[in-house]
């Protein structure tokens, strides 16, 4: 089961990551626009 | 006048809150379906061959899916890029080559981790690996590529022209196992050798896992486009700013007499 959780959790994770930097980066643009 | 610019200041708020609304539920969408197939993919019943890593199935060739998915929405926008010359396609063509180089990357690492228990080892140079590994470099290459350059209609052309080449490797990753002796199997839907196709619950978890990864694919490229937009106003900015600087730099200096 380890090697199934590992699959699953790579591919949450690694989604999650990408998701989460894409809002960051959104955020910190829209706040530096705003100045 | 002034009824015109309020308008036109209502209608353009309008669309941009329409426009929030709409991401905001496929973002939605995205998160409740990749939920939904993680808990279908995790109950899958054990297979006599592979065991619970038959699991795997789930996430694995829908993230190769939503990566061809990208790269193939990567050169419909490059050429509508190269057709139109409008920044509204360079825009989803970049957004799409860095999104499918993060799916490839996700297909990569769960076939790696599902072929160690099957296969035995963590890697091998088989020929769909090693061209779906060539694809991960080419995305890559394509986006660090762009990075190098300076804005501009060049930068465009070029991510326009890198993403149709891209596009070209996709047969040749898709049909690598039919074209080479591979380890990999041929096919999970649609096979040619029926005793490789998948039973019905396999199926259909792989089935959502496909509808799931391309809706998170549609919701990660509008975030990507929003940045680029974005980037692009901060770029333009900063530019300005620095040619002001230096034309009061290069004004010159009136000495008033003594």
């Amino acid at each position: 089961m380890a090697y199934v959780a590992a699959g699953y959790l790579v591919t949450l994770g690694g989604l999650g990551a990408y998701a989460a930097w894409l809002t960051r980066r959104a955020r910190q643009l829209t706040r530096e626009r705003a100045q | 006048m002034t009824t015109t610019t309020t308008s036109t200041a209502t209608t353009t708020s309008a669309s941009t809150s329409t426009a929030r609304r709409a991401s905001s539920l496929l973002g939605w969408a995205a998160l409740i379906l990749v939920g939904a197939t993680v808990g279908l993919g995790l109950v899958l019943p054990k297979t006599q061959e592979q065991a619970e890593y038959s699991r795997l199935i789930a996430v694995h060739p829908p993230a190769a899916w939503a990566s061809y998915v990208a790269v193939g929405v990567a050169a419909i926008a490059a050429i509508g890029h190269l057709v139109t010359r409008r920044a509204s396609w360079d825009r989803v063509t970049i957004a799409s080559l860095e999104v499918g180089a993060v799916f490839t990357a996700i297909t990569l690492a769960t076939g790696s981790i599902w072929g160690r228990p099957t296969w035995g080892v963590w890697w091998e140079w088989d020929a769909r690996l090693t061209t779906e590994a060539l694809l991960l470099a080419v995305l890559l290459g394509a986006v660090a590529l762009r990075r190098s350059l300076a804005p501009g209609r060049g930068r465009a052309v070029i991510t326009s022209v890198a993403a149709l080449a891209t596009v070209g490797l996709l047969p040749v990753v898709h049909f690598s196992v039919q074209w080479w002796r591979s380890q990999h199997q041929v096919g999970t839907l649609l096979s040619p050798d029926p005793a490789s196709n998948a039973d019905n619950p396999y199926i259909v978890a792989m089935l959502l896992g496909f509808v799931a990864f391309t809706v998170a694919f549609a919701w990660l490229v509008v975030q990507r486009v929003r940045i680029e937009a974005l980037e692009e106003a901060h770029d333009e900015v900063i530019l300005d700013r620095a040619i002001t600087d230096r034309r009061a730099e290069a004004r010159p200096t009136t000495e008033v007499p003594a």
